[in-house]
């Protein structure tokens, strides 16, 4: 199957191994991605306010697109996806802004919010199966205890994401799973990491990371996984300056990539 | 032609504020038929009524109109006083220009064009009323109580004391129902088992009442005062009528693996067991899902060991055939599954329970003897926390949108009883609102507060984070503006309730409505509370919706006092607005048959002469003590054969002729 | 009401797309707020200020900054009011105004280490200025 793949702006320069092992790994579990050409970053963050209309055109070309091409959306980032997802709620639950946005960009067929926006982990999930990754693991991580970290922008609010239960997830353990290691549930995987704050309040951010980080360890984890390079950098910076809260961070599609032995 | 009497109402100023009364008169002296139109400021007064009557004899009325307010509030009371002044009672017509006009418009002139309307309207159908004679019906004296908990036990010995047959259906193996597994009941602290199992002994050894434990009610026919029900008795592999209720079987059985329903799965019983030790009947049953013989066929050692040889693996479900005069809807509730709110971490701590768990905890007869316990490691819990309106309150989806009602108060006696048995126990209670409406509530849960230093906190709960053994509670303390994390031992979340899921399958057995969170809906929320809609069909208890154990009981026995009024009568006078078949024009098509929710139509084969010539058809028959009126044979009938009295088709074409008039 | 004032809160309603009447004022927002610490106007309080029409305390508060659009408030709160939409509106207006952007290009530098990612600064811009 092939999707159209919308990487963000991130993970082309600061997050390339999110990227590059998120593609290898589709090869190899026989999926395609063909990057959306000329794709524009989504903003980062979603445009809460009903009225801001210009924040919400880039992700409805990138919707557009993939609608006039017949395919799925792609995203891989926490932050595209919740953007991108949540937008194109807008465009099909809100007249207003549907009508406006259409305005401004003038499609040649008015984009009414008809295409599907899918996470890599949905995919992997629903079109290949957690099942067909245990099967072509080569190098199962078997005996490693590790947390999945999934921060806010994946899961809430539920009723446009609907990527998971928001308050008790499994997805990412399910992948933990299939991967051959064994997923290690603690209460502040679902908690912010203090996101973008952490520009203008560092301490604020770190202390968002050493409450997640200390709630893994108390669990005894090994490393965590998390798909967004926000969450990334915090948790990074924030958490593994200090001895006691030291603890490895990877990309959820680097460990995929290493169990494949891609 | 028809000498018709039109008397519109003022209802106060409820209908003359905003419809002029003067106008409708006028109006209606020059409608076909009229022969008399007046106005009085109550119509439904006595004084309105002697006019009415008055009138009738003056004018030698055939029918009346009157317009006033809803048929549903006072179509009887002019009924009754066409009666009295000699027409017949189906020749009056209610033109409702009081909530369908006057209260729904704020334009008098508007208001006013549309009173006469509807007014006239009424008068264009009575012209074409023909009195009606309602037939009767015979009552069967026994009534069916559906649901073995205190509401139906309550309800059950009221009618059997009135000298009636009940039978009660219950779906668990033992009557007794929530208030079973509860521990002390608010706000006296008198324990429920105490209060409650010498009633249940009650119910099982009245000589008008008779227990159908372990059944459901497969299904229900017929109509008020003759509901034929069809009740499965389903398999106890147990012989009821040889077993003693020793135990022994229950003791020796090899099985432990299933959870205890009884104590909501904080321990474990064996697949065959009683399901607590005062239950009614005291019969074990086999839970063929868990016991080792229906699985594998080896076992057998409950049939071994039984003094009385009262095991029978071979039992199979039996379907028992009743009929009743009335039905009561006894079938409670259950609390909501949690899986909305895993903030508060109900699936990721054992030490995150319930309250009707905790009622199991904090009982004597129960998984830890009444030793209040944390159940991951059976530690004396130092910081409790109660979590008020999980569920309850919800506009999202996620729980229920209504009050619960029950569990402020129980909350209260769970802070209470804690910090009496264990003064070193710090409880705290999040709560949104405090509701005490009842006698002596609020006191008992200011007692909770003042004497037994319970902390109520006015706020929410954010999360709940199991760690090192603890759980985190993170939450608001709105008066004093803060966040705070209380490191607490166990967290009791008070979770709403809903209806119980046979409601919804009930409800469409008995055609007795259910509203959108499927409480059983009653025939006028201030009125007519323990009727449902249905005739014959009465509600008693929590099915209706959430009420603690002393209005349960209230409503329980006003529920047996309508049956017994019901059964008292030897006969039901019935609806003549009723379908009837031309058969001479019926085609013997089957469509109405169909259609018809109630059984009422059956096809006969008959002869007919025509120019001579005789043949064999197949025509419909009303069953008229059957049919309930609701005309939806009329609609299908291809050849206009069926008909509804006083609802002919012919009127209601009229109707809507005067209305495009 | 004062006119300026009922404005101001007519358009915060607006902006955000929330119905203050709907709190029921159960706190959950505040309990479950991951900035709490640092705020000097609680969630709650966003909510009932915004229904007394007291927006210019709002537009002085610290806790615009502080919110994290973690939408915890927004999931857990069972009137669906979205306390945190309304921080968003309140923000908006602040920064909409000339010459009022909270972050400014000229403060990167000291800001920027090496692992940033691009997502952290377009987001803190989209969050802080206009």
């Amino acid at each position: 199957m092939t999707f159209d793949y919308y990487p963000g702006c991130t993970l082309k320069t600061k997050a390339k191994d999110l990227d590059i092992h998120a593609r290898n790994a589709a090869l190899a579990l026989g999926i395609e991605l063909e990057e959306l050409p000329e794709w524009q970053c989504c903003g980062a963050v979603y445009p809460i306010a009903r009225d801001e209309i210009a924040t919400r055109l880039t992700s409805v070309r990138a919707l557009a697109s993939a609608r006039d091409r017949g395919r799925e959306l792609l995203t891989l980032c926490s932050a595209c996806h919740h953007v991108i997802k949540r937008v194109n709620n807008d465009i099909q639950t809100d007249d207003e802004i549907r009508n406006k946005v259409n305005n401004y960009l003038a499609p040649d067929i008015e984009y009414n919010g008809e295409t599907k926006v899918v996470h890599y982990l949905e995919m992997l999930r629903d079109t290949v199966g957690f099942d067909t990754i245990r099967e072509k693991a080569v190098k199962p991580m078997t005996g490693k205890r590790i947390g999945a970290y999934y921060g806010c922008l994946l899961l809430r609010p539920n009723n446009v994401m609907a990527f998971d239960n928001p308050e008790n997830p499994t997805i990412m353990e399910d992948f933990i799973r299939a991967l051959g290691a064994e997923p290690v549930l603690y209460p502040y995987r679902n908690e912010c990491c203090g996101g973008y704050v952490a520009m203008d309040d560092k301490n604020l951010a770190a202390q968002k990371c050493k409450n997640i980080t200390s709630s893994a360890l108390e669990r005894d984890v090994d490393m965590l996984i998390t798909a967004c390079p926000l969450c990334m950098y915090n948790l990074d910076i924030n958490t593994n300056t200090a001895e006691e809260t030291k603890l490895p961070i990877y990309y959820f599609t680097e460990l995929l990539a290493q169990v494949l032995d891609i | 032609m028809q000498r018709i009497g039109v008397f519109v109402c003022w209802c106060g100023t409820n209908i003359a504020a905003t419809v002029d009364i003067d106008t409708v008169v006028e109006a209606m002296k020059y409608e076909p038929g009229v022969v008399h139109a007046s106005d009085y400021q109550y119509m439904c007064s006595e004084a309105g009524q002697s006019k009415i009557k008055q009138a009738i004899k003056e004018h030698n009325l055939t029918g009346i109109v009157v317009c006033a307010c809803s048929p549903r509030m006072h179509e009887t009371t002019f009924r009754k006083a066409a009666k009295a002044a000699g027409l017949n009672q189906y020749m009056v017509e209610i033109a409702n220009i009081r909530e369908h006009c006057a209260w729904i418009h704020k334009d008098r002139k508007e208001a006013t064009e549309k009173a006469v309307v509807l007014a006239r309207t009424a008068v264009a159908k009575l012209n074409l009323n023909t009195p009606l004679t309602p037939g009767e019906s015979s009552v069967v004296k026994r009534a069916l109580v559906i649901g073995g908990g205190i509401a139906g036990i309550q309800s059950a010995l009221d009618i059997a004391e009135a000298g009636y047959e009940v039978d009660i259906v219950e779906k668990q193996p033992t009557i007794g129902g929530k208030m079973a597994q509860l521990d002390k009941t608010f706000p006296t602290l008198d324990c429920a088992a105490c209060i409650l199992t010498p009633k249940m002994v009650d119910a099982a050894s009245h000589e008008n009442i008779n227990l159908y434990t372990y059944s459901e009610v497969d299904s229900v026919g017929g109509f008020v005062g003759n509901f034929n029900v069809k009740i499965r008795k389903k398999a106890r592999s147990v012989k009821a009528d040889i077993c003693s209720g020793c135990g022994i079987c229950t003791e020796k059985c090899p099985s432990r693996k299933a959870e205890n329903e009884f104590n909501l799965g904080l321990n474990k019983r064996g697949a065959i067991y009683i399901p607590f030790a005062q239950a009614i009947p005291n019969v074990p049953v086999i839970d063929r899902d868990q016991c080792i013989k229906f699985k594998t066929g080896k076992c057998g050692l409950c049939a071994k060991v039984c003094p009385a040889d009262a095991i029978d693996f071979s039992q199979q479900d039996e379907i028992v055939e009743k009929q009743y005069g009335a039905v009561v809807l006894a079938t409670g509730f259950n609390p909501i599954k949690l899986d909305n709110f895993d903030e508060f971490g109900y699936s990721q701590s054992k030490d995150v329970i319930t309250s009707l768990e905790l009622e199991r905890i904090m009982n004597a007869a129960g998984p830890t003897g009444g030793k209040l316990l944390r159940p991951s490691d059976n530690g004396h819990p130092h910081t409790m926390v109660f979590v008020q309106c999980v569920g309850s309150r919800d506009t999202t989806g996620c729980g229920k949108t209504y009050c619960s009602k029950i569990c402020c108060m129980y909350t209260a006696k769970h802070a209470m009883l804690i910090r009496e048995k264990y003064p070193d126990v710090d409880v705290h209670v999040f709560y949104i609102d405090v509701r005490t409406p009842g006698k002596n509530f609020d006191e008992f849960y200011r007692r909770a507060a003042e004497d037994y230093g319970v902390n109520y906190i006015k706020g929410m709960v954010g999360k709940v984070a199991p760690t090192n053994g603890k759980l985190l509670v993170q939450g608001s303390d709105l008066i004093a503006d803060r966040q705070l994390v209380i490191e607490a031992d166990m967290v009791v979340l008070a979770t709403a309730i809903e209806p119980d899921q046979t409601a919804k399958s009930l409800a469409t057995m008995l055609t007795a409505s259910i509203d959108t969170n499927n409480f059983f809906t009653e025939a006028h929320p201030k009125l007519r509370p323990v009727e449902s809609p249905t005739a014959g069909v009465f509600l008693s208890g929590v099915c209706q919706g959430p009420k603690d154990i002393p209005e349960t009981v209230a409503q329980a026995s006003a529920a047996a006092v309508k049956v017994i009024g019901l059964l008292s009568k030897d006969k039901l006078m019935c609806n003549p607005c009723v379908a009837n078949s031309n058969e001479l024009l019926c085609n013997g098509c089957s469509n109405c048959q169909h259609v018809c929710p109630y059984g009422a139509i059956d096809y006969v084969e008959k002869e007919f002469r025509a120019g001579g010539k005789t043949s064999l058809r197949r025509v419909a028959q009303v069953n008229e003590a059957i049919c309930q009126g609701c005309g939806a044979c009329t609609v299908v009938c291809p050849s206009g054969a069926m008909d509804l009295k006083g609802f002919t088709n012919q009127q209601i074409m009229a109707e809507v002729d005067a209305i495009c008039r | 009401m004062h006119q300026k004032t009922q404005l101001q809160a007519e358009t915060i309603r607006l902006i955000s797309g929330t119905n203050t009447r709907k709190c029921m004022k159960c706190g959950k927002c505040t309990a479950s707020c991951p900035a709490f610490a640092e705020m000097d106007i609680s969630p709650h309080k966003f909510v009932s200020m915004v229904e007394h029409g007291e927006i210019d305390k709002l537009m002085a508060s610290k806790s615009i900054w502080k919110c994290m659009s973690c939408f915890a408030c927004v999931e857990r709160c069972p009137r669906g009011v979205e306390p945190a939409s309304i921080i968003e509106a309140v923000r908006q207006t602040v920064i909409r105004k000339q010459n009022n952007n909270y972050l400014r290009p000229e403060n990167i530098p000291e800001l920027l280490d090496p692992k940033i990612p691009q997502q952290a600064l377009v987001s803190a811009f989209r969050k802080y200025s206009k």
